[in-house]
């Protein structure tokens, strides 16, 4: 009903007879070659959001904020990484060990920002919905920071820049591709380990599910809070760096992410790491096969149709428990 | 450094007509916001798709430029109802999520190459408002006092969107001290008592925020009419942004809020724009430390200061209510 009801608000925009099919090339591979490319771009491009929604999903489940300025994690991940890589002013690292400092740079930031900012707002007292905004001005000024020091022409890291695709049958995929795509997969399945099989995971699991029973018995939820904010500062660089890495730097990258992350952890179930994961890799899916029917310049908008039409029909989303809407 | 240069640069802005049409695009986030308690962090849609019904009507359609206004304010009623439909029966945040979506989305739409024939794209649209001001009784020339000046067609347009500002001002006034001014703020302090005592509040939430939606399609309008020209980038979620701290700022809640807000907001963002150019020319501030092209992006970065602190330490604004403003959306 909802789509049907957006196309009625559409209505001003005729000529919808005119799609993208006209301009193809008409000697390109077949429809099912093409198919299969898009989902393996899908996954890859699913796996990148799922790295950084994972920690605007563990917050959102331990303290209830929704943090708008996590995309600006995933910028200052890939611009920190270039400026220890390519920049100028920079030592000029090769792109691993710089990775490795961004992330750890990220863990510091997401550490430094709940114990400055999120801390001091709590024991104040300030309400859910003011911290929210606080996190809206936050965003603004971490991006325009950002802005300044790395200004606004897009990067590339100096390493793994232009590769050949290895040939696997229909599809192809570079070696770098192949290893952000694996390496992605790698670290979810190590957040997963985390949280089912050490005590802090543990601890962290209790505390979303009900905080107030996870102090009382005996966890210190001060202690879980500060990990989670440093796990997501964490992941959120790596993230940054994976998209950096296969697309591109930009300034404004994060916040371009943050809008999809949003779609990922809502359709997974806002709270649930688990549901973030699968939320995020739809949306990645979704986002490059629209470009199979759909111009290209579309492919992030119906991928925030779909959070719409989720929140239309599930909206505790699909790992999501019903008691957390109101 | 010449203040007298600085100073009514910073004036101009904050009774230009882009503080005006600010004003009645916040006095709708504030019929959300600070009255119902809705987070709408899309209020830049309802800009959108008035500005846009408004161009499309005259350049694409060649219709008369006042059809172009009703049409921008039913497309922003039909996006009110389209956003209210499924989200109002949500919690707050995800009202918020879910507009900002939205008016991305548009945004996206419109500026697509898909709607090129229609939207004109990236390029957008423009010259659709000559019958706006062929009204102009201002003969040509510019008008103003000390160094402040506008032009009889920034003047035409001030006294329109200033106009327009009283008179929903007043009109927002009377609604708020109704009966269904009482509903809605009884539905922000708590949802639950005002359900309890029988009133249907996803109607009322429905009612608010098509209200308010309409004010964001007018201000929208006019920020269209005013350049004679749309463009989807133009429509960006950093101008909801700007609406809440303005809000914030005056005070949301409070019918002047948006107008205090909106001045001083304009007023200031201008007065550090026009005090660091003038500081880099005259060698204060050395351009290696902040270039002229960077200065955008610091007074950005000052806005979200700006919020941050406002929220933290003085959330009621200037002549807000601080009992009012502590929000807890659940």
């Amino acid at each position: 009903m909802l789509v049907a009801a957006l196309a009625l608000l559409l209505v001003m925009l005729p000529s919808v007879t005119a799609s993208a099919q006209d301009e193809e090339v008409p000697h390109g591979p077949g429809f099912g070659a093409r198919f299969l490319q898009a989902l393996l771009d899908g996954i890859q491009f699913g796996v990148i959001i799922a790295i950084c929604a994972v920690g605007l999903s563990l917050i959102f489940g331990t303290i209830h904020l929704i943090n708008f300025a996590h995309g600006e994690l995933v910028t200052i991940g890939a611009t920190f990484a270039f400026f220890l890589n390519v920049s100028p002013a920079g030592p000029g690292w090769h792109l691993i060990p710089a990775a490795i400092v961004s992330v750890a740079f990220g863990a510091l930031l997401g550490l430094g920002i709940d114990r400055g900012l999120w801390r001091p707002l709590r024991a104040r007292g300030t309400g859910l919905i003011n911290m929210f905004i606080v996190t809206i001005g936050l965003s603004l000024l971490l991006r325009h920071i950002v802005l300044v020091l790395y200004g606004t022409r897009p990067g590339s890291f100096a390493q793994y820049d232009i590769q050949k695709a290895y040939d696997l049958g229909p599809v192809g995929i570079t070696p770098r591709d192949l290893t952000v795509t694996l390496l992605s997969v790698a670290t979810l399945l190590g957040v997963a380990a985390l949280l089912q099989r050490t005590r802090i995971g543990t601890a962290i699991r209790a505390v979303s599910e009900n905080r107030d029973l996870a102090e009382a018995s005996g966890i210190d939820v001060q202690r879980v809070v500060s990990f989670v904010w440093m796990l997501g500062g964490a992941l959120a660089a790596l993230g940054g760096v994976f998209f950096g890495l296969v697309e591109i730097v930009t300034w404004d990258m994060g916040f371009k992410l943050l809008l999809l992350m949003f779609a990922g952890v809502i359709l997974g179930g806002l709270g649930s790491a688990y549901g973030a994961m699968v939320g995020s890799l739809v949306i990645g899916i979704v986002a490059q096969m629209s470009t199979l029917w759909f111009p290209v310049d579309l492919q992030y908008a119906w991928a925030l149709l779909t959070l719409i039409i989720v929140l239309l029909v599930r909206p505790q989303g699909i790992l999501g428990h019903r008691e957390r809407i109101g | 450094m010449d203040f007298d240069v600085i100073l009514s640069d910073a004036l101009r802005s904050g009774i230009g007509p882009i503080a005006a049409i600010y004003v009645i695009a916040a006095m709708g986030l504030n019929l959300h916001f600070g009255y119902t308690g809705l987070l709408n962090f899309g209020q830049v849609g309802f800009m959108l798709v008035g500005g846009y019904g408004l161009a499309i009507t005259v350049v694409t359609w060649g219709g008369s430029m006042w059809l172009g206004v009703l049409v921008g304010l039913a497309s922003a009623v039909v996006l009110a109802l389209l956003l209210g439909l499924p989200t109002l029966r949500l919690r707050a945040d995800y009202l918020a999520i879910t507009t900002i979506a939205a008016g991305e989305t548009l945004r996206l739409f419109y500026r697509s190459s898909w709607a090129e024939p229609t939207t004109g794209g990236v390029f957008g649209l423009q010259r659709f408002a000559n019958d706006f001001y062929d009204l102009n009784p201002i003969p040509r020339g510019t008008y103003g006092f000390w160094t402040v000046e506008f032009s009889a067609r920034d003047l035409w347009v001030m006294i329109v969107a200033w106009g327009l500002v009283v008179i929903v001002g007043v009109l927002l006034a009377l609604l708020i001290h109704s009966p269904w001014g009482r509903v809605i703020r009884s539905i922000r302090d708590d949802e639950t008592a005002v359900r309890s005592l029988g009133k249907n509040v996803y109607a009322y939430k429905m009612t608010s925020l098509v209200l308010g939606g309409v004010l964001g399609g007018v201000a929208g309008m006019l920020q269209a009419i005013q350049v004679q020209s749309v463009s989807a980038d133009s429509f960006d979620p950093a101008v909801t942004f700007f609406l809440y701290t303005l809000l914030v700022l005056g005070g949301a809640g409070r019918i002047l809020g948006p107008v205090v807000g909106s001045i001083l907001f304009w007023f200031v963002l201008t007065f550090i724009d026009s005090a660091l150019r003038q500081a880099i020319d005259a060698g204060y501030i050395s351009s290696d430390l902040i270039s002229t092209s960077e200065i955008g992006a610091v007074r950005f970065a000052l806005v979200g200061l700006a919020l941050i602190l406002l929220m933290a330490f003085r959330p009621q604004g200037i002549l807000g209510s601080r009992k009012e403003m502590l929000l807890s959306g659940r």
